[in-house]
């Protein structure tokens, strides 16, 4: 049978939104010209609303909405990755050692483990976010740092489930090593959860990035969702009702975040078989 | 012998959690008392004062060593801003945080619960489907947003600042109507965020045991559908639900903080707002080891409470 098959329809939904998002990332800081997002260079008049001109309207300084949001998706999906690739990083290799060995040191990093799984990783995050300089590398270490646990005890429960199989218990008899059973055996039997893992890791993270963003914690050099609503929060945007300024940033989060939560299901169906 | 197993682990994790909030705020680059006092007037008496208090001038252990007598004594320093001690700040601003956090947790748990089982026992039905859609965008709205939103849909209808108005009259009925109005908003946008994750929880919680055999049975002996879902198959599905209710307190708490900072409620997670913009090093750390604490104790909460639920796991 075609594993793809199994590819919920909402899955490939996710996908293709995804396409388009990375696309508009990648092909946005190209057709902007950086006057139009300068604050001290914009000429058009501060919060008008959606028009001809201006399809979006504008912000409290004046530059197009539309385009803040098209530039702001290269920073949260940066981050997002970035912190997603970092986080699930920790996560497997703290989980493969400690699975796959015993003793006092998988011991200690279990411990270690279910106590970071049992903190509010957001708080962690704000406190480290706020004792480093401000700057994209903190935002990804903050949320990277503090969200690996649920993913570690993950790893290690499948690395005990495999080594527990007789074919990892030939190998050992034929001689293999530390390394063989590790990259040879429970590594690729890992592989498809860290891509799942990865996936909804990124959903995590970009709604994490905006929320740093939002308590001003963001890099405040860059555009991005978060740092969007938290301007628009500072100048009062509520109490004006400038829903133009409100509703794209917000939605093109709760869209993309949506979109790899959907791909992340859609996989897990695929990578863990319904029994 | 599990029992005294469990407690030793979340003293061992409360250890943890106080050595945690020494190091964060002590690998600061630079001079912390530099960056707490960018963009303030301060005098170099001042200066010499937060220095001192934070130990910069001795060895570390030494400072690990008073800071952590300091703090089994409940003291967590004097906050830099509010220039009254921490814990006595925090204390101040634990009741309205345990308001919203309670009057949401508890409506989001038995809304949570009461939808996730509907969904789980008509699997693939429209209310499942929209159910779930519904809980997996919730999940992918930042919270601070839907407040935002919230506020600007209602407009006047509801307040949307603090926790009271000034001009309120003093006696207790139209004190609490007060109150009660001004926790509409915040408590939707908390129940909003939070009950999407006990609906996915509790419906999947309810599809592990949907072909169980006791259900097979519970069928054969001839009762209702309603009967097999409410005496049967609920209580066995609730109880690793309501476990990971209590293990996602976290989440709550997370909540709060951006809720709390959108509608300036003056709680502990607006307090957290004020700590980071500051920034308020003592202040920070202080509701770090706080929080951090209350969540370990949740979890021990948890665990003692499933093994009384449940008697196949025996606490003592």
């Amino acid at each position: 049978m075609n594993r793809l098959t199994g590819f919920s329809r909402a899955g490939m939904a996710g996908a293709a939104i995804l396409v388009v998002a990375a696309l508009v990332a990648l092909i946005a800081p190209l057709l902007i010209s950086a006057d139009a997002l300068d604050v001290t260079r914009v000429t058009a008049a501060p919060w008008q609303t959606p028009g001809a001109q201006h399809w979006l309207g504008t912000d409290h300084t004046g530059r197009s909405v539309a385009l803040l949001v098209v530039q702001g998706a290269g920073t949260s999906l940066f981050v997002g990755l970035t912190a997603a690739v970092l986080s699930v990083g920790i996560g497997t290799l703290v989980g493969i050692v400690s699975g796959h060995f015993g003793g006092l040191v998988a011991g200690a990093l279990l411990r270690v483990t279910d106590f970071f799984l049992v903190l509010p990783a957001l708080v962690l995050a704000i406190a480290l976010s706020t004792v480093l300089p401000r700057g994209l590398g903190t935002i990804v270490l903050a949320i990277g740092l503090t969200s690996w646990p649920s993913t570690a005890r993950m790893v290690r429960a499948q690395t005990l489930t495999i080594e527990a199989r007789p074919f990892v218990e030939r190998a050992r008899a034929l001689g293999g090593g530390h390394g063989h059973v590790i990259g040879r055996h429970v590594l690729p039997s890992v592989v498809p959860l860290v891509l799942v893992n990865t996936t909804l890791a990124v959903a995590s993270s970009i709604v994490a990035e905006s929320t740093l963003a939002f308590l001003g914690l963001g890099d405040p050099t860059r555009i991005s969702w978060g740092a969007m609503l938290h301007q628009a929060q500072l100048h009062g945007a509520v109490p004006q009702r400038a829903w133009w300024f409100l509703l794209p940033p917000g939605l093109a989060i709760v869209v993309v975040v949506l979109a790899f939560t959907l791909v992340g299901r859609a996989l897990e169906a695929v990578v863990t078989p319904k029994r | 012998m599990r029992l005294a197993g469990r407690l030793g682990g979340a003293a061992v994790s409360l250890v943890m959690v106080a050595v945690l909030g020494f190091f964060l705020f002590r690998v600061v680059p630079g001079d912390p008392v530099v960056s707490m006092t960018r963009g303030r007037p301060t005098t170099a008496a001042m200066q010499a004062e937060l220095r001192a208090q934070f130990g910069l001038d001795r060895p570390l252990h030494e400072q690990f060593w008073s800071y952590f007598t300091s703090l089994l004594r409940g003291d967590l320093g004097t906050s830099f801003t509010f220039r009254r001690p921490v814990a006595e700040v925090i204390a101040e601003r634990l009741g309205p945080t345990l308001l919203l956090v309670g009057t949401a947790t508890v409506i989001a748990v038995g809304l949570g619960l009461w939808l996730g089982v509907r969904a789980a026992w008509r699997r693939d039905s429209a209310f499942d489907r929209a159910t779930t859609g519904v809980s997996l965008t919730l999940w992918a709205v930042p919270t601070f947003w839907l407040g935002m939103l919230l506020m600007m849909v209602t407009g006047d209808l509801f307040p949307s600042r603090g926790m009271r108005d000034t001009d309120t009259a003093p006696d207790f009925v139209s004190q609490a109507l007060d109150v009660g109005h001004h926790l509409v908003l915040p408590s939707i946008t908390l129940v909003a965020v939070v009950c999407a994750e006990y609906v996915l929880v509790m419906r999947s919680s309810l599809l592990e045991e949907m072909h169980a055999p006791y259900l097979v049975t519970a069928r054969a002996k001839g009762l209702r559908d309603d009967l097999v879902r409410r005496r049967h198959a609920v209580p066995n599905a609730v109880l690793p639900a309501i476990t990971l209710v209590f293990l996602r307190f976290g989440l709550v708490v997370a909540g709060a903080i951006t809720t709390e900072t959108v509608f300036s409620w003056p709680g502990l997670g607006l307090l957290f707002y004020d700590a980071l913009t500051g920034p308020d090093y003592f202040l920070l750390q202080g509701l770090l080891v706080v929080t951090a604490g209350a969540v370990v104790v949740m979890n021990l909460l948890a665990d003692l409470l499933h093994g009384v639920l449940d008697p196949r796991v025996k606490v003592v």
